[in-house]
């Protein structure tokens, strides 16, 4: 099916909405409520497009592609639109882009720019209180442009069931269950809304002054706790050799972009200072730090001694179901054609 | 797990059996969570009202242990009311004839009185069985962490071969698996039975395919499960003890009869990334380097091999173990030929059919599911497909129930379960160890149901001494109705109160797995400690 847009034909599929349609073929139209995973909400009205002979102005987010369409995404009208939707969204809030922990990431920063807007009028003192009870999630309602996809990923995506719009119109806000702080609410802190929000009015309290955006270098890895193996961005800073934040990769197996508590905010022990750093022998019943040829040439000469002495068999192993498979292959090998036994083991069994 | 985890978002019937996902596997319970949302209907079956229960269609609420009983109940109720698929039996399937013999006895009276679930429901729910189809079984250690736990998940299997559900989109049967490599680490040969891709020690053409490329003699002997590598080191029979990265002072059960083999051990040699509990025992440490540090992939619970990748550079003088194992091969005698970790797999890979064509170069951005065995194939997202299985047909396996190895009684006259909080992993090495974690939930709690705590005259957040023939642990009291008459939970998360303390070291005959699920505890209430003096949850839950 085809359709015309900007003056070109563009063909689609039955099902795709306009938006879909321009993303396809290359042709920016700007979002904030929309978000892959959360769909149309029609709410933020940044996307609008003209569609002839429809009255007003649509959301392209919503408008389902039909064929022989004629659409224009880059009229006056749009354009001027769009910029007076997203003036009054940066008037309403207190959108301080320097101090902002969002500033490189915001996506009301990337379409205020896009849009050409140089100059805004703000309000100068924040109205409302920051929610900070949590120690892993801070709520701030003046960066809150009320777009819902906070709302849409803790009800429709990770269903915790936590977060819901209070009050109306103008006054409407994100609150947690029936408005009380976040930290006595029902909320288990997997962090879906951090992820989704596109400017910083719910953010990662750990993260804060950690880095900006384009100063941390992103490494895509697989999540260290449960079976599940979520991908995950790590964010990190090289020059601190610690992790910043924890994003997970939207659309790639198995999550899809979603994590847990654990995947998104206990990234920061491998920075503990409690971890070992050097091998120990014990030596009158206390740990001594050595160097590496020693620890090795000692636990050889120790290991090598049983295997003479009493056989292969008086060595078992234990490998780690944390650790990695080349790991784990390296501990079954070195028990197998080092010593010569089978008698290895995880704790898959216990 | 024999299909997908994305499966589960579109599966029509979620039979949900020992499995704890909202707060063991978050992310799945999400797609399990949607899927109601789309219309499944979901069956819990939990001796525990555990938070999934909030989205489930209906909470059986079972006594801890007495699955193959519930199992065999709904099966003959199944096959009474015809819900079998007689087709799928007829073509896939062999043995049929004697599971339905075995069965017979579990009538809905018996059945009902060792689960304790009415006959009513057990009827419902064979009735929803045999209605709605495909149904997945998802389970965790709810069913193998028994004295029964290969008869749990072969009784799944029955269940599931019953109603044409293997080998089916959205269908099988479906264990998530508990830590990130778990999978991996099996898939790797880290069992004392097979090598990599469960190739099996004892098949000589395999020992001699290992042998030709390691250019080394091997063993045919099967090696020493854990339990047994722990009496092995009681009767002296075993010297050297080497363990990679885990805390087995707090995993293992009877954590008394765990420390006094640590003591007793010739040498023992422990890798790890923190000083834990295990360490203090170990005559020689290695630094290891961790999740974050290390280059290599894991394989997750539905065989999708995954890349990890260095991010951090590692804490001081830390080491990957295949470094370590390599150098100490060296001083031995034996040089492994290690030099990286693309190395390591690239060795495993040609060895290993399932993982032939899993490459890093194909899975450098989304990972790819065993079997996958040549670098053209796509991999697999559901095995048995069109119920087609690895012996040729699906073997129906005769089943008895049989009681926990050690029920309550006068002297400890409750029952405790155990297992895992959303807030921590494990020992908690890493997570006691992330800041904010402990804060969320920073001591370990019993929870008892409310009419055991009447009894005792136990509030929450009173200090209780809890009991077992094997140890005792001291910690405080969340009273909740998450827990049924007669039944307690904990978790093995904090060294001060440790639920393995009081575990009990009884295992399944096959899978050597023990029984952490059931034990006999007494609870006194303790002065020890503060009382709080409020009726609050003295820390924040999911879902109180």
């Amino acid at each position: 099916m085809k359709l015309t847009m900007d003056g070109r034909q563009v063909s689609f599929n039955e099902g795709q909405t306009l938006l879909d349609v321009a993303t396809a073929n290359g042709i920016y139209i700007p979002t904030l409520c929309w978000h892959p995973r959360t769909g149309p909400a029609s709410r933020c009205r940044v996307c609008v497009v003209e569609v002839e002979g429809m009255r007003g102005l649509q959301t392209s987010c919503s408008v389902a592609a039909r064929a022989g369409m004629v659409v224009r995404t880059d009229t006056a009208d749009v354009k001027s639109a769009r910029r007076m939707t997203v003036q009054n969204i940066l008037f309403s809030g207190h959108h301080n882009c320097i101090a902002c922990e969002a500033t490189g990431r915001c996506e009301l920063q990337d379409v205020a720019y896009r849009l050409g807007i140089r100059e805004y009028p703000t309000i100068d003192e924040p109205k409302e209180p920051m929610d900070t009870s949590s120690d892993l999630i801070v709520m701030n309602p003046n960066k809150c442009i009320v777009c819902g996809r906070c709302v849409a990923a803790c009800n429709d995506v990770v269903v915790n069931q936590v977060l819901t719009f209070a009050h109306r119109g103008y006054k409407t806000k994100v609150v947690c269950d029936t408005a009380v702080p976040m930290a006595e609410s029902t909320c288990v802190q997997c962090g879906e809304c951090v992820q989704l929000c596109p400017t910083a009015a719910i953010t990662e309290r750990k993260s804060m002054g950690m880095g900006r955006e384009w100063e941390l270098q992103k490494v895509n890895t697989t999540c260290p706790y449960c079976g599940v193996g979520c991908q995950m961005t790590l964010y990190v800073d090289k020059a601190k050799n610690r992790i910043a934040r924890v994003k997970g990769r939207e659309g790639i197996a198995p999550n899809e972009g979603s994590l847990c508590v654990k995947g998104r905010f206990a990234y920061d022990f491998p920075s503990s200072d409690k971890r070992l750093t050097k091998p120990l022998i014990k030596k009158n019943g206390e740990h001594v730090e050595v160097s590496w040829d020693e620890a090795l040439d000692y636990t050889a000469g120790r290991l090598r001694g049983i295997k003479d002495k009493h056989g292969p068999d008086a060595y078992v192993a234990i490998a780690c179901a944390r650790s990695t498979n080349e790991n784990a292959y390296a501990m079954q090998k070195f028990a197998r054609a080092v010593i010569g036994t089978n008698s290895i083991d995880h704790c898959a069994r216990t | 797990m024999t299909n997908s985890i994305k499966e589960l978002e579109n599966a029509r019937l979620l039979f949900v059996i020992g499995s704890n996902t909202t707060e063991a596997h978050p992310v799945i319970s999400y797609f399990m969570k949607r899927a109601t949302r789309k219309g499944a209907k979901m069956i819990v079956n939990d001796p525990r009202r555990i938070d999934l229960c909030r989205w489930a269609d209906r909470h059986v609420r079972i006594k801890p242990g007495t699955d193959v009983a519930y199992l065999n109940g709904l099966m003959r109720e199944i096959i009474a009311i015809g819900g079998q698929d007689q087709e799928y039996i007829a073509n896939h399937t062999e043995g049929f004839e004697e599971l339905r013999k075995s069965v017979d006895g579990y009538t809905l009276e018996r059945t009902s009185e060792i689960t304790g679930v009415p006959v009513e429901t057990i009827r419902e729910v064979a009735r929803t069985l045999s209605e709605i189809k495909p149904a997945s079984v998802v389970y965790t250690l709810g069913i193998t962490e028994h004295i029964c736990g290969v008869d749990n998940v072969r009784s799944l299997a029955n269940l599931q071969m019953l109603l044409g559900n293997v080998g089916v989109y959205a269908g099988g049967v479906n264990p998530l698996r508990g830590q990130n490599n778990v999978q991996g680490a099996c898939d790797m040969g880290a069992l004392p039975n097979v090598y990599s891709g469960y190739q099996r020690v004892n098949d000589l053409a395999i020992k001699d395919k290992f042998e030709k490329a390691w250019k080394v003699g091997l063993s045919d002997k099967i090696g020493l499960t854990i339990p047994q590598m722990f009496n092995g080191i009681k009767d002296h029979s075993v010297k050297a003890f080497y363990i990679m990265g885990e805390n087995v002072v707090m995993t293992e059960p009877n954590a008394g009869h765990t420390k006094k083999c640590l003591e007793e051990c010739e040498f023992l040699v422990v890798s790890d990334i923190f000083y834990n509990e295990t360490v203090s025992y170990a005559h020689v440490v290695f630094p290891d380097l961790c999740w974050a540090e290390e280059d290599g992939t894991f394989t997750n619970t539905e065989r999708r091999v995954q890349r990890v990748r260095p991010a951090l550079k590692g804490a001081g003088e830390s080491k990957s173990n295949w470094w370590v194992l390599n150098e100490l091969g060296k001083r031995i005698g034996y040089d492994m030929g290690f030099t990286s970790s693309r190395v390591t797999y690239e060795e495993m890979r040609s060895l290993t059919p399932s993982y032939g064509g899993i490459t890093w170069e194909r899975i450098a951005d989304v990972g790819l599911q065993w079997p996958c065995p040549t670098t053209d194939h796509p991999g697999t997202e559901f095995l048995h497909v069109g119920g087609k299985f690895t012996r040729g047909k699906g073997l129906f396996a005769a089943i008895e129930y049989r009681p926990p190895a050690e029920l309550p009684d006068a002297e400890y006259p409750l029952l405790l379960t155990t297992g895992r909080r959303l807030w921590h992993y494990h020992s908690g090495t890493q997570t006691h160890n992330s800041e904010g974690m402990d804060n969320l939930f920073g001591e370990e709690l019993m929870e008892i149901s409310p009419a055991d705590a009447q009894r005792l005259g136990v509030k929450t957040g009173d200090w209780v001494r809890a009991k077992s023939r094997r140890g005792e642990i001291v910690l405080r009291a969340w009273v909740t109705d998450r827990s049924p008459e007669g039944v307690c939970w904990t978790s093995f998360h904090f060294a001060k109160a440790c639920g393995n303390e009081l575990t009990i070291d009884a295992f399944d005959p096959i899978s050597q797995t023990a029984e952490y699920k059931v034990c006999a505890i007494r609870i006194e209430k303790s002065a020890d400690g503060e009382p709080l003096g409020s009726t609050r949850v003295p820390v924040r839950q999911a879902r109180p």
